[in-house]
């Protein structure tokens, strides 16, 4: 019998692991379950609209899953709409790919304050994200000032920084241009805790906030201390050397005296409270050093006996790392924020084997590594899956028709993947209208008028 | 000539799989390869086939007559991430 194998959450890393399945056997049946109206996770909620030459991989994405049978099975939500318990009985093997959903906190006071963000919150406005077009930014200040140097970080300060005109060549929701249009912030500072050599952006992204049109980058007092030396010397990455390089080359090159915004890359600061009268007015930052700890990791402590310094702010975007959230029915390990598994099995707390239940991507590593990461990850899984499916029994309802027919009772609103390729068409035409990528639909009900058909 | 990788790579490793003389690095399982933003293509070792070209899902690889202005630092970028390995021993 052809197994059949549910994955929930159509991201890359439930696309790999389909594609890769596919390969694998042939004859597997495979059925995306995803939350969203619309396919491919963080390629289109996350990958920053500027950034459009990334979002191709959606191509790869459809031509290896959904044209190879794949069935998307969209706006359905996993644990809510239908259940663990009810997948397996339809299904062989039931392989979770949902993500880390939510933001690590800073942890410190007025983080609650109005004004005061995920940075992904931003990202999945500016994105389109049905769930998060509400928001509102307030963009009326002049300085907005984002906490973390990874890449998340770097591609809010850009969209904050960029021209209007650029960003309306792109596929960015039209509600985040129309408010983006109104900004009046001139300067955006980004607080790392450590140092330049320890920032987390990669050279590609930090060399793009160097070379933005009418933006000046200021990277303040640039000098690397002996212990940051002495690590990019005999542990350092490729990355931070280029990354040090190009810090050095921007601290070293004449402002660019004429731009209307600005980008304050400060380093060895934390947060350590954010301030104002009902609404974020100001972030008060202490200074932090270097230490080699026995274990080899450059540690920032914050330096004894300096004053603490104020930035006047209005707006404040946390980006400091990501977590999952445990799903309903399977086990999740709560202090590594992943579901227990090895090499993509799932296991229970206490390292018992869960028959049939798999997980990819970052809900089974972490929230680290790149697009591409999510390829071998998935290869790591379906090599398992594919060994353990002569062992695994056939489930009570092993057809189609069955998961058809408990749909049609819990989702009414089911987006398929005929669904989806309406809203693409849609989208696409809209874009070759505006001259732009994509005009994204960014409401559940434009999502769902756009694929019914007629 | 050589093919030159830019900064949108995302790591997918195809080019890797179909290069024919097996310049692209880091290779997955290499030591360097999970710290990599990107990968990379030896202009020492490039036979210019394009083989990569085609294999790319996100068109990160580029002639190095035909490099785009925004990425013009990636010529030298390349070349970089070889001449560093060098001094420090080849990856597997």
């Amino acid at each position: 019998m052809a197994p059949r194998v549910a994955i929930v959450g159509a991201g890359p890393a439930g696309a790999f692991a389909a594609a890769c399945l596919l390969r694998a056997r042939g004859d597997a049946e495979v059925d995306f379950f995803e939350r969203l109206p619309t396919p491919w996770g963080l390629l289109r909620g996350g990958v920053a609209p500027d950034h459009q030459e990334i979002k191709r991989l959606q191509d790869t994405f459809h031509r290896q899953t959904l044209a190879r049978g794949c069935r998307f099975l969209g706006n359905v939500e996993v644990g809510t709409d239908v259940t663990h318990d009810e997948l397996m009985r339809h299904y062989t093997a039931v392989v979770y790919a949902t993500g880390a959903q939510t933001d690590k906190s800073l942890g410190i006071p007025g983080e609650e304050l109005p004004g005061s963000w995920a940075a992904t919150e931003l990202v999945a406005w500016y994105n389109g994200h049905p769930d998060y077009r509400d928001l509102e930014f307030d963009l009326s200040c002049t300085r907005a000032v984002v906490i973390g140097n990874g890449n998340v970080a770097a591609d809010v300060v850009r969209l904050l920084t960029r021209s209007v005109d650029e960003l309306g060549r792109t596929d960015i929701a039209d509600h985040a241009l129309d408010a983006l249009r109104e900004s009046r912030i001139e300067e955006v500072v980004i607080l790392g805790r450590r140092g330049p050599a320890q920032a987390a952006f990669t050279s590609a992204e930090l060399r793009e906030l160097g070379h933005l049109d009418g933006v000046d980058l200021d990277v303040d007092g640039f000098e690397l201390d002996p212990v940051s030396e002495e690590w990019l010397a005999d542990q350092g990455t490729f990355t931070a050397r280029t990354n040090v390089r190009l810090l050095r080359e921007f601290a070293e090159r004449p402002a660019r005296a004429a731009s209307p915004r600005r980008i304050a890359l400060r380093f060895l600061r934390s947060p350590v409270a954010i301030r104002g009268d009902g609404r974020v007015e100001a972030i008060d930052v202490c200074r932090n050093e270097l230490v080699r700890s026995a274990d080899g990791a450059i540690r920032a402590l914050a330096l004894d006996g300096e004053e603490v310094e104020t930035i006047d702010c209005g707006l404040v975007l946390r980006s400091v790392g990501y977590r999952a959230v445990p799903l309903p029915g399977v086990p999740f390990d709560e202090r590594a924020f992943v579901l227990p598994n090895e090499d993509g099995r799932v296991h229970t707390p206490a390292g018992d084997r869960v028959p049939g239940v798999y997980a990819v991507g970052w809900i089974k590593r972490g929230p680290t590594g790149i697009l591409g990461t999510n390829k071998r990850d998935a290869q790591e899984t379906v090599d398992c899956l594919v060994e353990d499916l002569d062992a695994l029994p056939a489930p009570p309802h092993p057809d189609r028709a069955a998961v058809d027919a408990l749909l049609a009772e819990r989702a009414p609103d089911l987006v398929t993947a005929e669904g989806w390729r309406l809203i693409d068409r849609h989208e696409l035409a809209r874009g070759s209208r505006e001259r732009r990528p994509r005009v994204k639909l960014a409401s559940r009900d434009e999502l769902l008028a756009a694929a019914s058909p007629g | 000539m050589t093919y030159v990788i830019v900064g949108s790579c995302i790591k997918d490793d195809s080019c890797i799989e179909v290069c024919p003389v097996d310049c692209i690095h880091p290779k997955p399982g290499a030591p360097d390869f999970e710290t990599a933003e990107q990968l990379y293509i030896d202009p020492a070792v490039c036979i210019d086939c394009d083989a990569c070209v085609e294999a790319c899902p996100v068109d990160a690889v580029y002639a190095e007559a035909e490099i785009p202005g925004k990425h013009d630092y990636a010529l030298e970028l390349n070349s970089l991430f070889f001449a560093e390995l060098s001094t420090v021993g080849r990856t597997a």
